[in-house]
């Protein structure tokens, strides 16, 4: 058994705990810093197919961004854990069975039968100056590249929708306006009044 | 050396565990968030393995998309997830019955 083979069971056995961790702790805070170590060890299966530039971003977007906006929108909102498990154990034999299932009608159908190494040999290691972001990149501008801007498009969205969402507006607070401030006149403050000059008795 | 079916076996157990955190949590949005989340990277890994095996990159292509849609995703779902709980106090799935008729 080589070295490569333990890398992928060690990283899938990681991989596959943690995401059992995911959906079985109580506390969501534990649950996003589990799914941060599925996405990790994921990465590293990734890196086993030779798909490097998307292993990296895989760490970089998700690791780095989603599961810090995930951590952030847990830790923000007051859950009520205790009312949220209740129904744990009533779906568990339900949960149990749909998953034995599913793994059992998928592995007859991408079982070693169909797609082990006598039906799909492995592929040859690429060269060492195999450059696969640049590989990717020459892909990605030329024939994805209509793909390529819908995908910014989506992005674009998403922010505007997220703000557009979120944003809170309270028509009885009380703010400066920076505008009326600067420009108001001497006149609009202060009034002149000629009088006689008083003496208190 | 590790086979196609290996990777296989591995993104359907993933996306097996995700579909049964759905059922297992599904008073809880933001573990159904996150098993969704699951759920686009067993099928990522199934790209990816068949890009390697076949030797074509179009597989690759497709995840970065596929990541992009998942990142936009998990923005908006987290945005309507803080303004439901804004108003409503509670994520819990029961209680957001307001369209019922």
């Amino acid at each position: 058994m080589g070295f490569e083979n333990i890398v992928f069971y060690v990283f899938a056995a990681i991989m596959l705990f943690s995401a059992v961790m995911v959906i079985t702790v109580k506390n969501p805070v534990q649950a996003s810093l589990f799914l941060v170590l599925t996405f990790f060890s994921c990465s590293v299966i990734w890196m086993l197919l030779e798909a490097e530039f998307l292993a990296i971003t895989l760490v970089l977007v998700y690791v780095g961004a989603v599961m810090v906006l995930f951590l952030f929108v847990v830790m923000m909102l007051d859950i009520n854990v205790a009312r949220m498990r209740a129904a744990f154990i009533q779906y568990l034999p339900i949960g149990i069975a749909v998953l034995v299932t599913m793994v059992v009608m998928m592995f007859m159908v991408v079982g070693p039968e169909h797609f082990g190494l006598e039906q799909v040999a492995a592929p040859a290691r690429q060269a060492a100056d195999y450059n696969n972001t640049r590989e990717l990149g020459l892909v990605l501008y030329t024939v994805y590249v209509y793909p390529f801007e819908i995908a910014a498009v989506i992005l674009l969205v998403a922010i505007v929708a997220a703000i557009a969402l979120t944003l809170r507006r309270r028509p009885k607070t009380k703010y400066q306006n920076p505008d009326l401030q600067i420009a108001v006149q001497r006149n609009d403050r202060i009034r002149m009044i000629k009088m006689k000059s008083e003496q208190p008795k | 050396m590790i086979a196609l079916s290996d990777y296989l076996i591995l993104a359907a157990i993933m996306f097996s565990i995700s579909v049964a955190g759905i059922f297992l949590n599904r008073k809880n949005i933001i573990i159904i968030l996150m098993s969704i989340e699951l759920m686009l990277l067993s099928v990522n890994i199934n790209f990816i393995a068949f890009s390697h095996f076949l030797g074509d990159l179009a597989g690759q292509v497709f995840v970065f998309f596929i990541l992009t849609v998942a990142a936009a995703e998990a923005a908006i779902g987290l945005a309507i997830l803080v303004v439901l709980f804004r108003n409503k106090r509670t994520i819990d799935v029961d209680e957001l019955d307001t369209m019922k008729g």
